[in-house]
């Protein structure tokens, strides 16, 4: 099952791979993985997109909660709770192309971010799965490069991450 | 007060009581050497290799309640005390080690002796700090002592670049730690507390299973009484030996791979079984889906909720401090009504009586050869089973644990989850420095003194009289019994041949040595090495060389398909 975990930890130096670390040396599995301050500066906020069976999501959540520098672990996955990702796609925008690009990207809510002769660079922000089917609903050929930033996961209504 | 961030770790250190630090100097902890050598509260102890000063820290935090600390220098200083450190951290034993690093603007850089400290002992570590800014110091190290000891404890390294150490700041020790992402749950869940006491209550086939969590808390005694009031059998894990005392008449032995019949085939028979500091590690329980096909419901209590439903699934989890949770646990059945009932489990102490009779540790003595076996018992004799003992890993480390009967705890020094030779020695260092009078064995094989003999050198140094026995067969036994055993009897690489003549090489170090090679001189060995009190007397005692440890369970098989002896493979 595909889990969506939000934490809360230290904004210090290492953090990040005290949490990297503990995934690769047990053999926790991580889809992505997203951080960055928060509006108080000392914490940082992670998600992780990872998947396991009930057992291995509880034994992650306890050696998360394990590190000292983490200071809260949430499941946000196990309530209603929104997910976004942001991606922005180079794709090869010439003669007819061109046209169909910038229809695509209306379809999707993506915005053209940087044009150029011969290319559109879109951003589009969404859940994971609809990042999947632009990409499926475009040529392969059309696309140069994409990037993508991980998902970022929130509680919905009242469930608040705090310290 | 203004002072040099050297000062400051060695303030830090007399304000933590530290009695001794294991050490080795090196460039990037000069200043600090310093600072060590300009007082004289805080006695530094050298030894010869960094891994061994982190193992005497280990035992020495081991036989005490108090926190080992070591100090090494950068690159490999901090290299060679790693195993050291992944020794304490798998037996969660409470250290602090101050590295060197190199100076803060040369990080990075691939400077003379660099390495990433900090990366390297990340996986090995409860946790660790570089301490980049002098005005850091203080505080770092507080938290670093408070982490070890609290909770689950374990090892804090602090890694210190040289510029830090001779910068300068306003010096003030803080008077307490507040963690906002660390704060450890001591107090047991009073709901899950009585429904664990109604389950012991309830049971007609009751065990208790404790680990080295017990001998941590200190929490002995509380086991004891409660074992006591319930009357339920009570087994040890290898690190728990000496949580409950083995000549009580509840005690069924240490369990596991190498455990005895009785404690095994009752832990995976029992209807309710209460679990205290321990882990259900692989060399305990074998295989997990052999041992979940009898039905049983498992209370388990820890102060690390990781270590609950990790490997075994759990029916009453309760998380805490294993102290607490005893206490509460005795407060409890005081209070409740029913009380534990002999009769509604006498069958049970039947079944276990006729486990018992098979007698899973008895052996073939000879008057020809010595046995290893008949050492142990002999060393348990002459000590009158008040010896603190340390052990290497391999053979003569089960052998130890079979017995050697340990009624107290932190007696009993081994290193249990790494399983790392060359620890015996360094370890009884520590112990001996803590425990100075006490008598203290170091139980070893000629394989495993080897890793680390070079710290005869320091015993010299210090006067510890440690008394050595090294059970001598010439192979590195437990290799060997494998080999036999799974692999067609392949000896690959398990002999050891050119071994030094180990009583020149301790009359070298400017010790004792004695050879000793028929049963019949063990005790007087044994006695005349103990009663030189000053004297560190290393015994080579060689053994039968084909003695194998029994009883066995073997890799990937249940608790109930043990091997008693050669004859039923």
């Amino acid at each position: 099952m595909r889990h969506v975990l939000s934490l809360l930890l230290e904004n210090e130096a290492g953090a990040l791979s005290r949490v990297s670390g503990l995934f690769s040396s047990r053999g926790y599995n991580i889809e992505s993985l997203t951080v960055a301050p928060t509006e108080e500066a000392s914490l940082s906020r992670m998600t992780i997109v990872t998947s396991g069976s009930d057992e291995v999501i509880e034994q992650i959540t306890k050696q998360l909660n394990k590190l000292v520098d983490v200071v809260k672990v949430v499941d946000v996955s196990e309530a209603p709770h929104i997910e976004r990702e942001l991606m922005l796609v180079k794709v090869r925008a010439v003669g007819p192309a061109r046209e169909e690009m910038k229809r695509m990207s209306d379809i999707f809510r993506g915005r053209i971010v940087d044009v150029s002769e011969s290319s559109y660079v879109i951003e589009l922000t969404g859940t994971q799965d609809k990042l999947d089917s632009f990409i499926a609903a475009i040529s392969s050929e059309l696309i140069l490069e994409t990037v993508r930033s991980g998902v970022c996961g929130i509680g919905r209504s009242d469930r608040v991450l705090k310290i | 007060m203004v002072l040099t961030g050297a000062e400051i770790v060695v303030r830090c250190l007399q304000e933590e009581k530290v009695e001794y630090v294991f050490g080795y100097p090196g460039g990037a902890v000069l200043f600090l050497y310093d600072e060590i050598f300009k007082q004289d509260a805080v006695r530094h102890v050298l030894v010869r290799h960094e891994q061994a000063a982190v193992h005497a820290a280990d035992g020495y935090a081991r036989s005490t309640e108090k926190v080992g600390v070591a100090l090494v220098t950068s690159g490999p200083g901090a290299t060679n005390a790693v195993t050291g450190i992944a020794t304490a951290y798998m037996d969660s034993i409470p250290l602090v080690i101050i590295s060197g690093q190199v100076p803060t603007a040369a990080i990075g850089l691939d400077a003379f002796q660099e390495v990433d400290t900090v990366g390297i002992t990340r996986p090995c570590v409860k946790h660790n700090f570089l301490v980049r800014d002098v005005r850091d110091i203080a505080a770092t190290i507080k938290k670093a002592f408070h982490i070890a000891r609290t909770g689950r404890p374990g090892p804090v390294l602090v890694d210190i670049p040289k510029d830090v150490t001779a910068q300068r700041c306003e010096y003030a020790y803080p008077e307490s730690v507040t963690l906002r992402s660390y704060n450890p749950v001591l107090k047991g869940h009073s709901g899950q507390i009585r429904k664990a006491v109604q389950l012991l209550l309830e049971a007609r086939r009751p065990m208790i299973y404790t680990g080295g969590g017990v001998v941590l808390a200190n929490a002995a005694e509380k086991l004891t009484r409660l074992g006591r009031m319930l009357g339920f059998p009570v087994t040890n894990t290898l690190m728990g030996l000496g949580g409950y005392p083995a000549s009580d008449k509840n005690f069924v032995g240490m369990l596991g791979m190498h455990g005895t019949y009785e404690a095994n085939m009752a832990m995976h028979y029992c209807d309710v079984l209460l679990a205290v500091g321990a882990r259900f590690d692989d060399r305990v329980i074998g295989n997990t889906a052999h041992f979940a096909q009898e039905p049983r419901r498992i209370i388990h209590v820890d102060i690390d909720p990781s270590s609950i439903s990790k490997r075994v699934k759990v029916d009453v989890p309760i998380v805490g401090d294993v102290g607490d949770v005893l206490d509460d646990m005795i407060a409890c059945l005081e209070a409740e009504q029913a009380k534990p009932d002999p009769a509604r489990v006498s069958d049970w102490w039947r079944q276990i009586g006729e486990w018992r009779s098979r007698d899973s540790l008895g052996y073939r003595n000879s008057d020809e050869i010595i046995k290893p076996q008949f050492v142990v018992q002999k060393l348990w004799e002459v000590t009158e089973g008040d010896a603190f003992v340390t052990t290497d890993v391999g053979q003569h480390q089960m052998w130890s644990a079979q017995y050697y009967r340990f009624d107290k705890p932190r007696r009993w020094v081994t290193s249990g989850g790494l399983g790392t030779m060359g620890f015996g020695l360094p370890a009884a260092m520590g112990v001996q420095l803590a425990n100075p009078g006490s008598p203290v064995a170091c139980i070893t094989g000629e394989g495993s003194i080897q890793m680390c003999i070079q710290e005869l050198s320091t015993c010299k140094q210090y006067r510890l009289p440690i008394k050595v026995l090294s059970l001598n067969n010439r192979y590195l036994g437990m290799v060997r019994q494998w080999q036999e055993i799974f692999h067609g009897n392949r000896y690959s690489e398990s002999y050891m041949d050119s071994l030094p003549d180990f009583v020149k090489l301790a009359e070298a170090y400017g010790h004792i040595g004695i050879q000793v090679t028929k049963p019949g001189d063990v005790e007087g060995a044994l006695r005349e090495a103990f009663a030189r009190k000053n004297d560190l007397v290393f015994m080579d005692f060689q053994i039968d060389q084909t003695e194998n440890v029994y009883p066995m369970i073997q890799g990937g098989k249940g608790l109930n398909e043990m091997i008693l002896s050669s004859e039923d493979l």
